[in-house]
Parts: structure tokens; C-alpha cells; sequence
């Protein structure tokens, strides 16, 4: 099977730290693939990588087979790479639509106000349409902000600890919504909760150091003694 | 539709002006139309896309001795030195843009007032074609399109109106459109407007260019209907001017810059009357402004009552 995102051998310094250290890394199609780690572990500036976001020393990142390692962000997007931010970022001033229609008109304008209210519907955040993002609750931000990333119809969506601040019911939901998602669009999840990651995951990367530590399904991700003693055990 | 009905209504109150005003306040009505469009550009950059600008008087000159020069120098007619004014204030938008775009915030505020200066000693350097400070008046050949001496009471207000209502509800249809909210989502949240896949640079070097488009026509409509180009109009007052009548009138409201700049003018007008320091009037206003009501007549009046203003 062909990987959708590959990266070789990527790098990012900065000065001392190694954030990411000569990372190695294959994302099937279709996959719900877990990242996990401990704090500062590289985790983040990693998707900052392949998102585009930051810029890697070294290393390349394949999408599909081609070179996109030098590709300014918001031309990954429009091949397809989805991401939604851990800090929320939403348009705190713009309404809860029009958050959403600025994802779905960036895909082309046709029907543009049915595919927003579709998009809102999926994430149960229908009929708060025309409420100022920022009045929402913290958990509807939350929403408001993977529904931007699945209105942009993307191959790959990178979800940056998601249920961070959700509640308990809401992660239910959630985990059903990114199950729903798949295998038409592929999950790359950064995530702290253990229980969602061994739940949702078809594979799961760990990386300690700005380096790969394993990868391998949850079971062998649990049985690993290294992973155990960098990060399970704790 | 409420939107184009309260546009339309407000268009044609000022059509009505001219039969209810004196001759010299409808003069000052034409000029505030102008200037008023020169502001509505100033929004599209500032208001909606977040652009402060300190270089504008750049832009308004550019499409002054655009339309003027050709006008001077080769006997160009009304028309098309209106038309390249126009082109003039976009395409030296557009350079600045390419330029100045680079840079945010602050240092964009610093890099299109250097811009502008510059602009202003090139005016000056080259005095001998342009005039410099004292500028020079049009030939009546060139206030004219077909026959009719656009310079003159009556041509002049419909023409400004002309001109303002066109650049009015183009810029009620622009903000209403796709791009009217990609231009605010760069105001708002450039990051996550990039990652949703829209290119901030090109995005704010549109806004920038429309915006210019908007200054370049009211500097060559300022030259044809008042017959004078000069390059007092590339010092940074006028730079200032159209940031002060849109944080009167509410920046980022599409009726906010006309609001501010009738709103200023009077204010200017009643102080000139009592005292030589005018100036002080307009710098007194932008702190009370800025203390106050950040968000202008119109912005304060949209964010508490009327939430449909756009």
C-alpha cells in the first residue's frame, strides 16, 4: 500500500533542543494513527512539519509519492492536509457560519451555505449558526474548530489533542465522529488521553526526544517494555 | 436586500442635496463625496483586511498626477485621465503591496509611510513637470467630457456623486462577497485563514490593490472636478485624514468612511472659523477617537442596535 504522507529522515533543531531529531514516519491511507509522548516530545512541532507550518532543517516529506517538503502551509491544505490547532484558533469575532463557510468556500463556492449548515450538523453545532464564535462554550470552540477542519474535505486530517477540554460525554461523540471519518479521510491524532488513543487507533507512533521511540498496533504499543519505561509506566 | 435599500436611500438623499443646499455647501458636499471615496478604499485595506496603512496619500497622489500629468502634459480629455488615475492608484498599490506586504503590523505602518514620503520628495524633485508644492491647474480641456465643464457647480456634484455611489455599492458588494470575507478573516485570524488554505500575501495584495484602485479615482477625480493637482496632496496628512474618517465613521463598515469624513469636515470647518490651529481639531479627535469609541459612529451603532450594518 502506498503511504499518503512519508517523511525521511526530518529534522528541526532549535539551537540545542531537538525538537525533531531524523524522524522517520509512514502514514497509511486511511488509518486512525495515533502520536503520542510525553510533554515536549516533539509531538507538535512534528504536524507543524508536515503541516507546513514550520519549515524542517532537513529531511524531506513525500504526500502521495511528491515532494512537498518546501510547500508553504496553505498550499498543503489545498492538497488536502488538514489541520486544527491545540490552542484553539478560531475567528473569535466572525459568526459560528461564517467560521465555517471560510472552509468550505476554500474548496469552491457551489452551494456554499448547505455545505456549511452540513458541516455544523455533523459536529452537533447546528442552529448556532449566527452566534459570535466566541460567546460559544469552551467545548463548542472545540467543535467549531475540527468542523473547519472537516469542512476542508481533507485526505489527511490532523487532529492536535482534540478532546483536550471536552467532556466526558462529548469525547463519546467525538470518538464516533473520528471513526465516521475514515477510511475516505486518513487521522493523524495527537492525543493525552490514553483511553481515547488505545480506543481509536489503528497504529500508534511514540516519540520521546524528537525521536521515534516505536510504532506499531495499540497491543504492541502496551507490550513494548521501552515505551513502558519512557512513558506507560509513568 | 435591506442592505442595498439602505445604500440606495442614502444615495439618493445626497442626489436631493443639490437642490437643497447652497452652491458653497454643495461644493464642499462634491468634495466630501471624494474624499469619502478615497476613505472607502482606506476601509478596504484597514477596515476589512486589517492593513494599517500610514502610506495612502501615496495612492491618492498616484491617481492625482495620473490623471493630471497626461492631462498637462499631452492634453488627455476628462475621460481618460480619469480612467488613468484609476489605473495609476492600482498599479502603484500593487508595487507598494509587492513591496511594503513583506512586513506586518508596525513595521508595515513604518515601511508604507517611508514609501510615501518618498513619494512626496520624487514630487517634489521633479517640480519643474509636477509642479511641486504649488502644483498646477488643469486646462479647462481636460476638466470636460462631452462638452460639458466638469469643473462647473452642477457636472461637478453629479459627477462626485456619481463616482461615490458607484464606488459605494461596489464596496457593499465586495465585502458581501467570498472575498469580502477572506479579506476579514485576515484581519481577524491570518494563521488560521493560511490554514485554511488561503495565501495571506495575495489575499492582502488584492485588498491593497482594490484599495488603491479606490484612492487613484478619487485623486483624479479631486484633479478633474476642482481643476488643480498638486503635491500637497502626498504629504502625510493625507495619509492620516482617511484613517481618521474611517475610525470616525467605524472602520470596517461599508457607510463609516462617508460618515467620518462629513463628520470631520464640519468639524474642521466650524474650527477654522475660531481658531488658526485646525489641526490640533483633527489630532484632538483621533485621541478622543481612539480613548473612546474604537470602533467609530457606525461600528459602536452595528455592534449595539443594528447587528445587520454591514
Amino acid at each position: 500500500m502506498a503511504a499518503l504522507i512519508e517523511s525521511r529522515d526530518l529534522t528541526l533543531h532549535f539551537g540545542g533542543l531537538k525538537a525533531v531529531d531524523g524522524v522517520d514516519f509512514t502514514l497509511n491511507p486511511g488509518e486512525i494513527h495515533a502520536l503520542i509522548g510525553p510533554n515536549g516530545a516533539g509531538k507538535t512541532t512534528f504536524v507543524s512539519l508536515l503541516s507546513g507550518r514550520r519549515l524542517p532543517q532537513s529531511g524531506t516529506i513525500l504526500l502521495a509519492g511528491e515532494d512537498i517538503t518546501r510547500l508553504p502551509a496553505h498550499a498543503r491544505v489545498r492538497k488536502g492536509i488538514a489541520y486544527t490547532f491545540q490552542i484553539t484558533s478560531i475567528f473569535p469575532r466572525l459568526s459560528v457560519f461564517d467560521n465555517v463557510a471560510l472552509a468550505v468556500q476554500s474548496r469552491g463556492s457551489r452551494d456554499l451555505a448547505s455545505r456549511t449548515r452540513a458541516a455544523l450538523a455533523r459536529l452537533g453545532l447546528h442552529g448556532l449558526e449566527e452566534q459570535e464564535a466566541q460567546t460559544l462554550s469552551y467545548g463548542h470552540q472545540r467543535l467549531l474548530e475540527v468542523a473547519m477542519g472537516l469542512a476542508l474535505d481533507p485526505k489527511l486530517l490532523i487532529l492536535d489533542e482534540p478532546t483536550q477540554g471536552l467532556a466526558a460525554s462529548e469525547v463519546d461523540g467525538f470518538k464516533a465522529l473520528v471513526r465516521s471519518l475514515v477510511p475516505q479521510t486518513t487521522v493523524l491524532l495527537i492525543e493525552h488521553n490514553m483511553e481515547v488513543v488505545m480506543d481509536l487507533a489503528t497504529r500508534i507512533t511514540v516519540l520521546t526526544f524528537g525521536r521515534v521511540l516505536a510504532t506499531g498496533t495499540p497491543a504492541e504499543i502496551r507490550a513494548n517494555p521501552a515505551v513502558q519505561e519512557a512513558y506507560l509506566g509513568a | 436586500m435591506k442592505h442595498w435599500t439602505l445604500h440606495l436611500a442614502l444615495i439618493a438623499v445626497l442626489f436631493s442635496a443639490q437642490y437643497w443646499l447652497s452652491p458653497y455647501h454643495a461644493t464642499n458636499l462634491a468634495r466630501i463625496m471624494v474624499l469619502a471615496v478615497f476613505a472607502m478604499g482606506y476601509n478596504l485595506a484597514f477596515g476589512y483586511t486589517g492593513l494599517l496603512s500610514l502610506g495612502h496619500a501615496l495612492l491618492l497622489s498616484a491617481g492625482m498626477y495620473a490623471a493630471g500629468l497626461p492631462a498637462q502634459l499631452w492634453g488627455w480629455s476628462a475621460g481618460p485621465a480619469f480612467i488613468a488615475g484609476i489605473v495609476g492608484g492600482g498599479l502603484v498599490a500593487a508595487t507598494l503591496g509587492l513591496l511594503a506586504l513583506r512586513t506586518a503590523g508596525v513595521s508595515f505602518m513604518i515601511v508604507t509611510l517611508m514609501f510615501a514620503q518618498a513619494g512626496y520628495l520624487t514630487l517634489l524633485y521633479f517640480a519643474p513637470v509636477t509642479g511641486g508644492d504649488d502644483g498646477f491647474a488643469l486646462a479647462p480641456a481636460s476638466r470636460t467630457l462631452m462638452g460639458i465643464d466638469l469643473s462647473t457647480d452642477t457636472p461637478r456634484f453629479l459627477t462626485a456623486l456619481a463616482i461615490f455611489a458607484t464606488g459605494l455599492l461596489l464596496s457593499l458588494a465586495l465585502v458581501r462577497s467570498f472575498f469580502g470575507r477572506t479579506m476579514v478573516a485576515m484581519r481577524e485570524n491570518e494563521e488560521r485563514s493560511r490554514m485554511l488554505g488561503y495565501n495571506p500575501f495575495t489575499v492582502k495584495l488584492a485588498a491593497l490593490t482594490l484599495s488603491g484602485l479606490y484612492a487613484g479615482a478619487a485623486g483624479a477625480a479631486y484633479a478633474i472636478l476642482f481643476g488643480y493637482v498638486g503635491a500637497s496632496f502626498a504629504t502625510i496628512q493625507y495619509s492620516i485624514l482617511p484613517m481618521l474618517y474611517v475610525l470616525m465613521g467605524g472602520a470596517g463598515t461599508t457607510l463609516g468612511p462617508f460618515l467620518g469624513a462629513l463628520v470631520m469636515f464640519a468639524l474642521i470647518e466650524a474650527a477654522t472659523g475660531l481658531t488658526t490651529a485646525h489641526q490640533f481639531i483633527v489630532g484632538a479627535a483621533l485621541v478622543v477617537l481612539v480613548l473612546f469609541a474604537p470602533k467609530g459612529v457606525l461600528g459602536t451603532i452595528r455592534e449595539r442596535w443594528v447587528r445587520w450594518l454591514p
